[in-house]
């Protein structure tokens, strides 16, 4: 069995105020559950790999064939805990390495 | 290197602060123009005023009104108060006889059907917008502050519409239809959001870049002052 290629994606958060990281897993997951259900969710293999409240960044892992359906979760998420937030990708990269000089290091 | 555009910002237009914030993040989103919407009304100086805002930011400024007449008899003659003065109009579809009116009328840009609107864009308007120059917006924003039931409805919805669309060969434009910053999101997050109502990634590029380039060029060649006709330019006068 081929080994499962994954993705690395750089997500800028914005709030007004800061986001706690468990916040912040729990309304991905309350997304891509919403739009995908279980099966889809299942699928994705997301996690969250780092989160800096203070840069208010993260970087979240899903396999290569549900980038979109992450992206796309990621992207619909609108309140947390009843306030307005906005998650953008500012990146995605077949590696950790390659996604923090080209994106990360910028912030 | 793709150039995208969101052609449906709604400014504020007393709050000037909040107009820069919205261009300087649609500029960090990586857009290369923005279609705001403007009162038919609206004085040149204001428009001078919004054109410095965008170059300021980098941002390609275009001039967009929305048209929402009650009849086709109203919507001819907002038609023929605006056209030569915007460079996008759109109208919003609240009914079968205006949405006909507007898909078979060559002054109309974008068709745009509210969410939860009884009248949808059909294989009628298709075939009459497929003769002329309109294309079928849709708004992302809606998407965002849908939810459940209500979404739903909306995706199916738009599955059908951008599939009568493909069909009838009708170009499609994506907008975010923002009134405030946090509803923005950069042209990538839109084509992933697209696949919710099964648009693949190549045709959500073409509709945030490629369509609305076509759009504004054909009406900028057209209101500017040596246009003639169609591929008829004034070079010089003798």
């Amino acid at each position: 069995m081929s080994r499962q290629r994954s993705r690395y994606l750089a997500v800028l958060i914005e709030s007004e105020e800061p986001l706690k990281g468990r916040a912040f897993i729990e309304a991905i997951w309350k997304s891509l559950l919403r739009l995908f259900g279980v099966y889809g969710a299942s699928k994705s293999k997301v996690q969250v790999i780092e989160y800096d409240d203070e840069k208010a960044l993260a970087v979240v892992r899903c396999s290569l064939s549900a980038v979109r359906i992450v992206r796309c979760s990621i992207a619909t998420v609108t309140k947390v805990n009843g306030r307005p937030v906005a998650f953008h990708v500012i990146g995605v990269s077949g590696t950790l390495k390659a996604l923090r000089r080209k994106f990360l290091s910028q912030h | 290197m793709r150039r995208f555009f969101d052609l449906h910002v709604i400014p504020n237009l007393q709050d000037e602060a909040q107009i820069e914030g919205v261009l300087e993040k649609l500029s960090k989103l990586g857009y290369r123009g923005v279609g705001l919407v403007l009162p038919s009304s609206i004085r040149s100086n204001k428009v001078s005023r919004l054109r410095r805002l965008c170059e300021a930011q980098g941002l390609d400024f275009v001039r967009r009104v929305d048209l929402n007449p009650s009849n086709p008899k109203e919507l001819l003659s907002m038609l023929k108060r605006v056209r030569r003065r915007f460079e996008v109009v759109s109208v919003l579809c609240n009914s079968k006889a205006v949405a006909r009116q507007a898909a078979k009328d060559k002054r109309v840009d974008l068709l745009d059907f509210p969410p939860n609107s009884r009248c949808r864009f059909d294989r009628a308007e298709a075939e009459l917008a497929s003769r002329s120059n309109a294309a079928l917006e849709v708004n992302m924003a809606s998407l965002l502050s849908s939810s459940g039931y209500h979404l739903t409805q909306l995706l199916r919805e738009l599955r059908i519409e951008v599939s009568i669309a493909e069909n009838f060969k009708i170009p499609v434009v994506l907008s975010s239809g923002a009134s405030e910053d946090l509803v923005l999101r950069c042209p990538r997050d839109w084509t992933a959001v697209a696949s919710l109502f099964d648009m693949d990634e190549e045709a959500a590029l073409r509709a945030l870049s490629d369509t609305p380039l076509e759009i504004i060029h054909r009406n900028r060649s057209k209101l500017d002052p040596n246009f003639l006709l169609p591929g008829v330019r004034l070079i010089s006068k003798g």
